[in-house]
Order: structure tokens, then sequence, then C-alpha cells
């Protein structure tokens, strides 16, 4: 029954009778059902996996696959249903996207052989929740001049053209003070309420949809408890400033903190 | 050939509260959570190959520069206005 399936793994948690119970319930990637993986040994830790079909995930078709936008997003979207409906009941530790095993089998000896690393990142995410902060400039960053007001006709065309780029220099500078004044207060508020920041790579490209130009892309782990404070807080941290605008995102998954300690599997 | 999952449509409206954006997911996906070796499918250095191919597909598609993969055309919305 299982020919031609690999395990793909989404998560790792503590294992308990109610995340059993509500993993169950979930559709994960390639609509198939999601199952635990307990190690041989240490009970105490779980893998939350689902069998995969072998065509699309062995190497070769899953780099293929990755390559194409429409089956990333399902992919992604799986994998983050999955890793958000472990996190509604547990800390969990997410693991990369298109984590795949041979099998399950394969999957128990990862988790013995990772026990104690894995649950130190477990008890160090224990209570937090990740939110994005991110900072836009209002105005493109090559933005062709917008409502440009109507040239003095007593000005060469040349000095139209002048004043006319100044006026816009004038007003992306402004914006980037703003957004360097709003960077401040974040930073602020974070060091009241946040424990860790993670920085993303700015957003551009297609997918990069809402308005204006970002400038700013971090994570940060904030202690559940905080969460609202972090996020009003953050909120209003463009306020007073024009030109520009702060979206927070979350709460996450700790998605961008969940690491391991490097082991250093090819290091000398 | 088949997707993972039934593709959400993008609508280009604001999405509902719990949608989250494409690129907010990738940045975490692709860049965070653990990354177990030892007995993957993919080697490490073939993971660390995809993202960096999907990264630089993720910033540099736009008009002047279109998508270099097949059905990834028109319709979608979230191109650039």
């Amino acid at each position: 029954m299982t020919a031609g399936s690999l395990t793909y793994v989404y998560a790792v948690a503590r294992h308990s009778v109610a995340l059993a119970e509500a993993t169950h319930a979930v559709t994960g990637v390639t609509g198939s059902p999601v199952h635990l993986v307990t190690p041989a040994r240490h009970r105490a830790l779980v893998a939350v996996a689902g069998l995969v079909p072998e065509d699309d995930f062995r190497e070769a078709a899953l780099r293929r696959h990755l390559e194409d936008l429409d089956w990333l997003e399902a992919l992604a979207r799986a994998h983050d249903r999955v890793v958000e409906a472990t996190a509604a009941h547990t800390t969990v530790l997410p693991l990369r996207l298109a984590t795949v095993y041979l099998d399950d089998d394969r999957v128990r000896a990862v988790l013995d052989d990772r026990h104690d690393l894995l649950l130190d990142a477990l008890e160090q995410l224990d209570g937090h929740v990740e939110l994005g902060v991110k900072i836009y400039l209002d105005v493109a960053s090559d933005s062709p001049p917008q409502a440009a007001p109507a040239p003095d006709p007593s000005l060469s065309p040349g000095r139209a053209y002048l004043r006319h780029r100044r006026a816009e220099q004038d007003v992306r500078t402004a914006a980037h003070l703003a957004a360097e004044r709003a960077a401040e207060r974040v930073e602020a508020i974070a060091r009241t309420y946040a424990v860790r920041r993670a920085r993303h790579r700015i957003q551009e490209g297609e997918l990069a949809t809402g308005p204006g130009t970002n400038v700013s892309n971090d994570a940060y782990l904030v202690p559940t408890a905080h969460a609202d404070a972090f996020l009003t807080e953050v909120t209003q941290s463009a306020d007073g400033l024009s030109g520009i605008h702060v979206d927070v995102t979350g709460p996450w998954a700790p998605y961008s903190f969940a690491t391991l300690p490097d082991l250093d599997e090819d290091a000398p | 050939m088949n997707p993972p999952d039934a593709v959400p449509a993008r609508s280009g409206n604001p999405l509902p509260q719990r949608q989250v954006a494409l690129i907010d997911l990738l940045d975490r996906l692709l860049s965070g959570g653990v990354v177990l070796t030892g007995d993957l499918v993919l080697s490490i250095a073939d993971i660390d190959l995809v993202r960096i191919s999907l990264r630089a597909l993720i910033v540099s598609i736009s008009e002047q520069n279109p998508s270099p993969w097949p059905g990834a055309g028109p319709g979608r919305s979230t191109g650039t206005p």
C-alpha cells in the first residue's frame, strides 16, 4: 500500500494524544492524511508526517515541480496548514519545506539521532509566536511622475523637468527618513517585547503585491502573552509619519526561528 | 504531475484574514524551518540549489522579465499593475 510513497515531514512536536487527534483530521500535501511518527527509543517527540507519491517527490520530479509556482504555492499552503494545525495544540518545530524521507523508519532514526537537539529547540520556542513586520515606502522606487503638477508655462521644458525631479526627490528623501524613524520605533518596541529577530530579504518581484516599496522585512519571536501589545504598538509605529506604512503579519508558527545548532555534518 | 493540492483562487482582492500572502509564507518556508539532514532524498546541496533557483524566480519575474516556466502565464493576478 505504501509502495511508491515517500514520507514528507512537516514538523516535529512533543507527543500528545490531543495532537494525534488534531492532526488526524488535517489534510496535508497532495491531499494525503497526516500521521504521527514516533521514534523507536525516545517517545517524547513525534514527527508530523504524511505519505506523498514518490513520482512527484523524487529528486528530479521535485526539483522540476518546485519551479512551477502554482505547484509550489499548493505545497507551501498545505505545509503551512499542517504546521498551523499542530501549533494550535502544542509547540511546533516546523521543518524546511519539502523535507522528504524514504519511509517512516528513516524518520524514526533521525528523531532518535537528534532527540536532544530537537527537544531543546522546542523548549526555546515554548510560549512564543512569530510576528512579521514590514516597512514600506509609499512611493515606488522608480515611480513615474504621479499626479505631476501642471508644468509652469513660464519655465523652459528643461527647468520644468529639473524642478519636477527635485520635488520627487524631496518626497522620496522625506519618506526614507520617515521609514528610518519607524524602524527605530519598531526596534524600541521589540526591545520591550521580543526575544529574537530574524531578517528576511526585501520583498520584490512578481509576488510582492503590496502597495509601495518594501524597505525592511523582519520577523520577531514574541512571548505569546505579549503578542497583542507588540502587534498594537507596531501597528501604531507609523503614526504621524507620512510617505510610509508598516505592515504586521502573523502570528506565525515560529518558522524563522526554527533552527538547530550547527551539527557540522561536513565539518573537518 | 498533479499539484499537491487545489490551488486557492487568487482574486487580487484583499485576502481574507487567514489567507496569508504567498510571498510572506515563502520567505519563511524557503529560508526558515529546521533543516534535518541525514537522510533527505534531496541532498542538502540540492535543496540549496532549489532554493536559490526559486528565489531567483520569485524576485525576477516581471513583465519585462517574463516567467521562464510554462503554465504560469497571464491569469496570475499578482503581477505588477
